[in-house]
């Protein structure tokens, strides 16, 4: 009785508050949009007949006609590649660094790597627009030095969004792969060095493999959130950065047509399904790997 | 190998730098006289007068602080669950899809999780307010509670539960007096992540709220939208200030109780 009580809470709450409602994002892509409250057709109300019916891929045919959502999507996954890319290189270099620290250091470097994370996102994107912008701090930085004549327009473009994804995200990276490097083995490579290795190929033949699981795992852990950001490119990006994020919001809120709204998340969904699951299989492996 | 070459003081310098300098400018600039928040005026502390003269604020800052420790508190509970049933609850139908709703809402886009709870309350008619907002936050951080104190489960010697329940303890009493005391650190870090979690959720809460609540984020959301204002710069300062001093007395406080703990077991070793 109590096991049964144990189980059934959570999973009854999981159910009615996370699977229920992508099932309604689903059926509610595949309905018509209404001039009333809730703006779509047919409802519940209508009775069970009718409600499925009248369904059909009106919504996502329109999403395939449409540029835009093509576009969308296209500049999320670009974006969300590069970047990870991008915080790959910062973060590597950071956790490397970390790892190769004096020991009775590393417990307080990992606290300063983790205590942004508790700090506002909102604040903490919103710190780079006084630093990016036009009379912004490092425009008045780059012409005190004389190394620019006239300021960069860098807020409000694609440049603005890499830097903001980089600097939140970029905890995420270097905590798996720390937590990979820091495991290794240092005979290993002195081993390689003996046996003839330069410290760069030592790095290449010994240290990246064994970090490979941080990287992968670091790799996931930005791209998946990066790819349906919202708070980066509407503050930093400006109207130019289109990404899928900010397309469901405008749609949602700003045209009120939430059909179109649920097949774009539906179809989010769907290519988010394939990058979760890989993610998934990997820490699964090294789960078992270390057990 | 642990000595540190310039190559790596270098990376870390700017590493850090990289991640702090921009909260330290943000900090800096306001104390700024000027309105114009690129140039400086002189230190003051006007723009702090302001904020809490500013009633919406001040609202918005109470029904933030009122969700998040209602929402936090309600996902601790649930998520300890969670993480009891997926460590110990052994096989019961539908293990799979319960673990996969456990770490699925970890990497679902905001804007998904937010519009398919936003359908679900206009679905049932429920009014959007407080209500909506603890029931979307609790959720998606019942998730990150139970992933905290599931990786202390997993570590935890079994043993010990044993030896209660031969001693003639109740499963519950087991729990009770042995099992939450052992994973207590982890629960009480559960439940800080999801205050904060909630507190810092702008996308999740603009969808699940309604115009009779509106919370601290999604009010500094609709001002910075406009631009940089030092009256924003001033409340960062204030909640940036409040997480450094929970952060770090949070890590004193647990390094002083291991310590304390590796003390009591070298005595018990003594002793034996």
């Amino acid at each position: 009785m109590q096991r049964f009580a144990l189980i059934a809470i959570p999973y009854a709450w999981l159910l009615a508050l996370f699977l229920v409602p992508f099932v309604i994002v689903f059926k509610i892509s595949l309905s018509d949009i209404a001039l009333s409250i809730p703006p779509y057709t047919p409802t519940l109300g209508d009775g069970v007949g009718p409600f499925f019916s009248a369904l059909d891929f009106e919504n996502f045919a329109f999403l395939a006609s449409d540029d835009l959502y093509w576009k969308a999507y296209a500049s999320s996954l670009r974006i969300a590649a590069v970047s990870t890319v991008l915080t790959l290189l910062v973060g590597y270099h950071d956790a490397y660094a970390m790892a190769r620290a004096p020991q009775e250091w590393r417990p307080t470097l990992m606290m300063l790597v983790i205590l942004p994370f508790w700090t506002s996102f909102l604040i903490r994107v919103y710190a780079w627009m006084g630093i990016l912008s036009q009379e912004g701090f490092l425009n008045q930085f780059l012409l005190w030095t004389g190394l620019i004549g006239e300021p960069l327009t860098i807020l409000n473009t694609t440049t603005a969004v890499y830097i903001g994804i980089v600097y939140t995200y970029v905890p995420f990276m270097i905590l798996p792969i720390f937590a990979a490097l820091d495991r290794l083995d240092g005979s290993l490579i002195e081993a390689a060095e003996d046996l003839g290795c330069s410290r760069l190929q030592a790095f290449w033949l010994v240290t990246i493999p064994l970090s490979k699981n941080g990287i992968i795992a670091g790799s996931f852990l930005v791209f998946i959130p990066a790819l349906g950001e919202f708070v980066i490119p509407s503050l930093l990006g400006g109207s130019g950065t289109l990404m899928i994020g900010k397309v469901l919001w405008e749609e949602f809120f700003n045209n009120r047509d939430w059909p179109v709204a649920s097949a774009v998340a539906v179809i989010l969904l769907l290519i988010l399904i394939i990058p979760i699951i890989l993610f998934q299989r990997n820490q699964q492996r090294q789960a078992e790997e270390e057990a | 190998m642990n000595r540190l070459s310039w190559f790596n003081v270098t990376s870390l310098t700017l590493g850090f730098a990289f991640l702090y300098l921009p909260m330290v400018i943000l900090v800096i600039y306001s104390f700024n006289e000027s309105k114009l928040v690129t140039v400086w005026a002189g230190f003051s502390t006007k723009w702090y007068g302001e904020l809490i003269r500013n009633e919406a604020f001040l609202d918005a800052a109470w029904v933030t602080i009122k969700v998040a420790v209602l929402s936090s508190t309600f996902a601790t509970v649930l998520g300890t669950m969670a993480a009891y049933v997926l460590v110990r609850g052994g096989r019961f139908l539908g293990r799979t899809l319960f673990s996969g709703m456990i770490y699925a809402p970890l990497v679902m886009p905001e804007v998904i999780t937010g519009l398919s709870l936003l359908l679900l309350f206009i679905g049932i008619g429920l009014d959007r307010g407080v209500l909506t907002i603890v029931l979307a936050h609790t959720t998606f951080s019942m998730c990150y509670v139970s992933v905290v104190v599931s990786s202390r489960l997993m570590t935890f010697d079994r043993s010990l539960e044993e030896a209660a329940l031969d001693l003639g303890c109740s499963s519950f009493d087991a729990f009770r007096l042995v099992t939450l005391p052992i994973i207590a650190p982890a629960v009480i870090s559960g439940w800080l992540l999801a205050f904060t979690l909630s507190l810092d959720d702008l996308v999740i809460a603009s969808f699940t709220a309604g115009p009779s609540a509106t919370t601290l984020p999604i009010k500094i959301f609709s001002a910075v939208r406009l631009g940089v204002s030092p009256e924003i710069n001033a409340l960062s300062t204030i909640m940036i200030g409040i997480v450094t001093v929970g952060v770090i007395s949070a890590s004193l406080i647990s390094k002083r109780n291991s310590l304390r703990q590796q003390r009591d077991e070298q005595a018990a070793a003594r002793t034996a």
